[in-house]
């Protein structure tokens, strides 16, 4: 029976969230990316409601989180930040030098990985990354574990001055599981940075030296009784075999073998520290048996570090190389290296529906003047809700966080390269992804005279990933108010010559201004021409009921063409088969007005106003 | 006692508040708990599901014909999420008529209040009311008002009673 009184219901990574604020982190920094995002929010609320002190903040991207947050470990204080596995590629290079001079108040980097991918552009292990920046790296199974896994790694970042990763995937953070929540703990931390040149500005002649350091720490760790991963034994059955698995899929393959009763008897070890891996542990397991199973996500650390010649796992093709490792797809491994029979095949489900732009979007508004203007135009875009501009033809790429900019100056001289005739180009970026990695690019386009256009979609947040606030909100973290910083004196301020704002909800005057942009980059003085397509994300209650609502409907004189459903797509509208002819779903439109310009029949009516 | 469910539905109609209910509903019995959600993009009016395991598990995902009830909130799902319900596993469902499952019309009788996100509750109400679930009525109304946001109390209440009726 679980006292319920200090057990409460948190998502792995509101666990995370907590167990930095118990643990006496002083400062967290984070950029939002799913599955990441709520672990910041978590920090400041429950820095909120236990009163513990912490500084907080959304930084403008993952390198400057990190950046802020070693400092702060500097000076002898508990640091954390956090980002999904995308965003350490960002990071990398405070990282991967972080570990050469090392911290000194706990460090910790959570890298949330993203097997499957739900929602990234790669299926990276983290866990690599770590390998590489020679990190130690925790796998945590549950978000009850991702939350004592806290605890120990800001323990281990102090002991041995380095910081550690800890790398939940997208099942932990996004599980909810009943924690135990305990008040924070009180910890002196006043601000003493030890000036030390040799270490915290370590020139190359310092850096052998730090490496050696590096090494002799890391081959401690592994040696470190702590982390000697825990067996499940299997009671003998199976004795020259065993399974070594870590995070997630150690918890579905746990799980499993207990459903296949005495079939599933045999030794299961947990790895937690998934790097360096326990040494004493790879020469016992290879000792003891002849043949291991690894299960790991998302590719093989534990597996390369246990050596050749034993391992069942990715390298042998027992465990699939890519995707993620769904407890459908371990039952499936399991049997085959247990000798048991299949589990029954079942038909494929059908596809579920594709997500979409919200109904009366202003990003939708703008791609389809952007696509209706230049339909042979080339549309590179980027990371965010906006991506979903490719259901209607109005984003060609997405590539990384602010790549779009660079893109469109690349297909610039692309096409452009030894004459003057080349496509219209019109990129589209988000501007939290604007403020996160798109300035260095729009100021070198403008350098290295490019031309295009670009159209920052300026929905006043970073909707997708749960609407954190951007600097032009003026909003911080924890709700106090910040300096502004204006899209516009940054876009001028990179040398942008040709700046117009506009609603694109005004599809005749975006359109207007889309046209005149392409006549400036055209032009013998032409450049880059950036419009500000200006309109509050209507998923803000506030924003939305400020807005005018049109009663909408379609009339008799819809011929069924289908335009506004193909071209369009806005989920409010939709399309009787049988009746050959669209309708607006009452419940789902907010009466925008935008879709009276898609119709080529004039068949969509809006009219004055509802309230 | 041990029970795994799935909640399937699209992004917006409050797949992940109705599983919130249900994991703290989990608690306040003494229970284990672990649940799993979709984030992220697939919010966006795409296809989302929630699995809720509720007893000493220790995967938060439930398996392809393991899960014992299903709450659908959208029907065109069924063809998706069927598929993790076990032979004689129970469907309730967001619909006017269910063929095999056991349907109310949430949608519409949440529209007739005036609310129409309300339906999730709506069929919460329903599904708890027949009695298969490991909650029962009162804790789940009284895990409704310890969670609801004040502003919003009332309504989910109402919800949650129009599906019980
Ligand atoms: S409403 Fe207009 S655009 Fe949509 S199908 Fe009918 S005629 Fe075509
Ligand atoms: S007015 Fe048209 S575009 Fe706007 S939400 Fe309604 S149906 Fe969609």
């Amino acid at each position: 029976m679980i006292n319920h009184s200090e057990q409460r219901i948190l998502m792995g990574n509101e666990a995370i969230g907590r167990g930095l604020v118990e643990e006496g982190c002083t400062l967290a920094a984070a950029y939002p990316g799913t599955p990441a995002s709520e672990i910041l929010s978590s920090v400041v609320a429950f820095a909120k409601e236990t009163g513990a002190a912490l500084h907080t903040e959304w930084s403008v991207n993952e390198k400057v989180a990190c950046e802020t947050a070693l400092a702060n470990s500097m000076a002898g204080r508990r640091s954390a930040v956090a980002m999904k596995q995308v965003g350490l590629n960002v990071a990398a290079d405070p990282f991967t030098r972080a570990t050469y001079l090392g911290v000194k108040g706990g460090f910790i980097l959570i890298a949330a990985d993203d097997p499957g991918p739900h929602s990234s552009q790669t299926e990276q292990d983290s866990r690599l990354f770590a390998h590489f920046a020679k990190a130690p790296v925790f796998d945590p199974s549950s978000p009850r574990e991702a939350r004592e896994m806290v605890a120990e790694a800001f323990t281990l970042s102090e002991k041995y001055e380095i910081p550690v990763m800890l790398r939940p995937t997208t099942r932990v953070c996004h599980a909810r599981q009943n924690v135990a929540c305990r008040p924070p703990q009180s910890r002196e931390q006043k601000a003493n940075f030890e000036k030390n040149p040799g270490r915290w500005v370590a020139t190359p002649q310092f850096l052998t030296e730090l490496h050696r350091l590096l090494n002799g720490k890391l081959d401690r760790i592994a040696k470190e009784p702590a982390f000697n991963p825990v067996l499940a034994p299997g009671g003998g059955a199976r004795p020259q075999t065993c399974i070594v698995a870590s995070g997630v899929a150690f918890a579905h393959a746990s799980e499993l073998l207990d459903t296949l009763g005495p079939e599933g008897r045999i030794d299961l070890y947990q790895v937690r520290l998934a790097y360096p891996l326990h040494q004493p542990f790879i020469e016992e397991i290879r000792k003891r048996y002849e043949k291991i199973l690894v299960l790991e996500e998302t590719d093989a650390v534990i597996e390369m570090q246990l050596g050749d010649g034993l391992v069942c796992g990715r390298g042998s093709g027992d465990v699939p190389r890519q995707g993620e490792l769904t407890p459908d797809v371990i039952e499936e491994i399991l049997r085959k290296f247990l000798d048991l029979p299949a589990a029954p095949a079942v038909s494929a489900a059908k596809k579920g529906i594709r997500p979409s732009l919200c109904a009366g979007c202003g990003h939708r508004a703008a791609f389809y003047a952007i696509r209706d203007t230049f339909p042979a135009g080339i549309f590179p875009s980027d990371i965010g809700c906006y991506t979903l501009g490719m259901n209607f033809g109005a984003v060609d790429t997405c590539h990384c966080m602010g790549a779009c900019i660079g893109q469109g100056a690349g297909f610039y001289h692309a096409y452009a390269a030894g004459g003057t005739d080349f496509p219209t180009i019109v990129v589209t970026i988000g501007d939290s992804t604007f403020f996160h990695a798109g300035i260095p690019g729009l100021i070198n386009a403008v350098f290295q005279g490019a031309r295009f256009i670009l159209v920052i979609l300026d929905n006043a947040t970073t909707a997708m990933t749960g609407h954190q606030p951007t600097p032009q909100l003026g909003v911080r973290a924890d709700g106090s108010e910040g300096r502004k910083v204006f899209i516009p004196d940054i876009v001028r301020a990179c040398g942008v010559r040709r700046l117009r704002e506009i609603d694109p909800y005004d599809v005749e005057a975006f359109t207007a201004a889309l046209k005149e942009a392409d006549s400036f980059i055209r032009s013998p003085e032409g450049g880059i021409a950036v419009l500000i397509a200006g309109h509050p994300c209507i998923v803000n209650r506030a924003a939305r009921e400020a807005q005018v609502v049109f009663a909408m409907s379609i009339t008799d004189d819809c011929v069924g063409c289908r335009a506004c459903i193909d071209t369009f797509e806005c989920p409010a509208i939709l399309f009787d088969g049988e009746e050959n002819r669209a309708g607006i779903d009452q419940n789902r439109c907010i009466g925008c007005g935008v879709c009276v310009h898609v119709c080529p029949a004039g068949a969509i009516r809006a009219e004055g106003e509802k309230r | 006692m041990k029970q795994q469910i799935v909640i399937s539905g699209i992004g917006g109609q409050g797949v992940l508040f109705v599983t919130r209910i249900l994991a703290v509903a989990a608690i306040e019995k003494g229970m284990e708990v672990l649940t799993s959600e979709t984030h992220g993009m697939a919010m966006r009016g795409g296809t989302v599901i929630s699995h809720v395991k509720v007893g000493p598990f220790t995967s938060p995902l439930i398996r392809t014909g393991q899960a014992d009830i299903g709450l659908f909130l959208h029907a065109g799902n069924l063809e998706v999420h069927r598929l993790f319900l076990k032979p004689g596993g129970m469907i309730y469902m967001n619909a006017a008529k269910g063929g095999d499952a056991e349907a109310i019309d949430a949608t519409r009788i949440a529209r007739e209040h005036g609310s129409l996100v309300i339906a999730n509750l709506v069929l919460l109400g329903f599904a708890v009311r027949q009695g298969r679930l490991f909650c029962d009525l009162a804790t789940v109304e009284a895990v409704l008002k310890r969670i609801s946001p004040v502003e919003q109390l009332e309504t989910n209440l109402v919800g949650f009673k129009l599906g019980i009726a």
